[in-house]
């Protein structure tokens, strides 16, 4: 299989007045198409920065990003970012939110109705239908992340970016969308690259784990293959072999050899 | 959201008389006057009761103070009667120059509505412009806050040399008044929209229309209502220096007319209108506010 996205020896240079952070040195990673791949280190490594590049948000200093093979460096639908704290806008309601995404991206392409219809069935992906008339303000945490899920995914995102996409979340809130998330994308097929510093979520949810080591100059310090079959689910893995061999790993990587050492 | 309220009220005021018969507080089962209007006359008694109260006390305190023969300002009761007819009518026609207090009051409105409208487009139009630039935010904001202290009656002879006529010069000192606020708040909201909606805005690929529409306005829009609301209390208050150029009928204007021929009783009728007049536009502006803005404060 050839190479759907492809990072390009990405480096990263912040400038701030006169003092200049290098935060990615020499990034680079290929994810396949249909691929859940999870990126994971300690907070501050550099993780929302390589994302954003990704996204298109941030420039890369050097280096590129390419989608099937073309390069992209502006920010667009077809990277549909969902961010750690859901964004959504607090004037719109739960619909409004999903359907000014839908409008944009399916101006020409359909009918009022079709675009109406393709709002509910996202809404309905994500169990949201009933709650479309409310406003962000009005629905719980985990549910704002749901209705920004089906922003992301009414988009048609070839890939889609999650940022820490359940950081905010309780732990039961969390352990249910993430199984939420891992059927829709065992339905959908999307491309998926996400953030996270949850060790278990990373072996539970990814195909392959890209673990970074801890800034400035963050670099992929390995890369872990884990080879669990689909459909995974939550209770037998705790005695799996294979989902604990993979859990020591990235323990082993994160806090024995790139230990994060405080700063403070 | 009003329906559920509607359905709930009788469920809450159901239960109540049950526990009055167990208490045996009340053995008479109340009504639906004594369940649901009493309880909101005794709501809006609770609101209105005091400041009338104190309105009370002090016309009471202005009446005794004024009562001597020599006083220099009329009390009340002198007030009452000499300018009864303003007073009771606001809106009788007895003459071209002679005509009730409400038709003044619709004049000057107009003359506001011109000038604050002016203000309002313009100051949102350049308030968005300056929030995108960081420079330009820094250069102008002092100049702008220096400017925003000065008063409509300063602005009179600048604005009479700058238009040469009357109408308008006074529109235009209304404009200068209220303009200001509206630049400043409007061009803090624009620089406090969060970075996450820019992201959206550019993740979506909106056009800079489609982010000025969809994202600037409504994220701005608590900020822009706030200068709003000063700006159209700026504007009211700028009327009576406004009047004093054009003449006519306004209600500005006959407070200057009525102090050329000492008709104090009058002059404090006018002052009762303004204020009530003020009062009713500020809350007019900020009832616009809550329903325009409802949900983008809260997160
Ligand atoms: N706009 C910026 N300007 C300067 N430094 C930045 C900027 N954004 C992020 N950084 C720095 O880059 C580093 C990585 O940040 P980030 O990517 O948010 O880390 P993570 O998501 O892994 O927690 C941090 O040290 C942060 O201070
Ligand atoms: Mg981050």
């Amino acid at each position: 299989m050839t190479a759907y996205l492809k990072i390009d020896h990405v480096d990263k240079i912040f400038n701030r007045g006169s003092a200049t952070t290098e935060v990615l040195k020499d990034i680079t990673l290929t994810v396949n198409k249909g691929e859940y791949v999870s990126i994971i280190g300690h907070s501050g490594c550099g993780k929302s920065t390589l994302l954003n590049i990704v996204a298109g948000l941030t420039p890369a200093t050097q280096g590129g990003i390419l989608l099937e093979d073309r390069e992209v460096n502006e920010p667009g639908p077809d990277r549909a970012v969902v961010f750690q704290n859901h964004s959504l806008l607090p004037w719109l309601t739960v619909y409004d939110n999903v359907r000014l995404a839908v409008d944009k991206v399916f101006s020409g392409l359909k009918s009022r109705e079709e675009r109406h219809a393709w709002t509910m069935h996202n809404l309905d992906l994500v169990q949201m239908g009933h709650a479309r008339d409310k406003r962000p303000s009005e629905i719980s945490g985990g549910m704002k992340q749901r209705v920004g899920i089906a922003r992301a995914l009414a988009m048609e995102p070839k890939v889609l970016l999650l940022d820490e996409p359940f950081g905010a979340l309780d732990a039961l809130t969390r352990a249910h969308l993430q199984d939420s998330v891992m059927a829709l994308q065992q339905k959908l097929g999307n491309t998926v690259l996400m953030i996270t510093h949850d060790v278990d979520e990373a072996v539970l949810l990814s195909d392959r784990i890209v673990m970074m080591t801890n800034g400035p100059s963050a670099r992929i310090g390995e890369v872990l293959d884990v080879t669990l079959p689909r459909p995974r689910k939550r209770l037998e893995m705790a005695a799996n072999p294979v989902y604990l061999k993979c859990r020591q790993r990235v323990l082993e990587f994160l806090y024995e050899r790139h230990r994060f050492v405080e700063a403070a | 959201m009003n329906m559920p309220l509607l359905k709930t009220e009788p469920q809450i005021a159901a239960p109540a008389p049950a526990i009055a018969e167990v208490l045996r507080f009340d053995p008479v089962k109340p009504g639906y006057f004594k369940a649901k209007i009493l309880p909101r006359l005794g709501a809006v008694a609770a609101n209105l009761l005091p400041p009338l109260v104190m309105l009370a006390l002090i016309l009471a305190v202005w009446q005794i103070l004024c009562m001597k023969p020599g006083a220099t300002l009329p009390s009340p009761t002198k007030i009452w009667s000499e300018a009864y007819d303003l007073i009771v009518d606001p809106f009788f026609v007895a003459g071209p120059q002679d005509i009730g207090l409400g038709w003044r009051v619709l004049t000057s409105l107009q003359r506001v509505a011109i000038g604050y409208g002016l203000a309002g487009v313009i100051g949102i139009m350049l308030g968005t412009i300056i929030g995108q630039s960081v420079w330009a935010m820094r250069g102008l904001d002092p100049i702008f806050q220096v400017l925003r202290t000065i008063s409509p009656l300063a602005w009179l002879p600048i604005s009479l040399a700058a238009f040469r006529d009357s109408q308008p010069s006074a529109i235009f000192v209304i404009f200068i008044t209220s303009v200001w606020p509206i630049i400043i708040n409007t061009a803090v909201g624009i620089r406090n929209i969060p970075q996450d909606y820019r992201n959206v805005a550019a993740v979506l690929r909106l056009n800079h229309l489609e982010f000025f529409w969809k994202i600037m306005i409504p994220s701005a829009a608590p900020y822009i209502f706030t200068g709003l609301r000063i700006g159209i209390g700026l504007s009211w208050l700028a009327i009576v220096a406004a009047e004093m150029l054009t003449g006519g009928v306004g209600i500005g204007f006959f407070i200057w007319d009525a102090w050329n021929s000492s008709r104090l009783s009058d002059i404090v009728v006018a002052l009762v209108y303004i204020g009530i007049v003020g009062f009713i536009l500020d809350r007019i502006v900020a009832f616009v506010a809550t329903i325009v803005t409802r949900g983008t404060a809260a997160n």
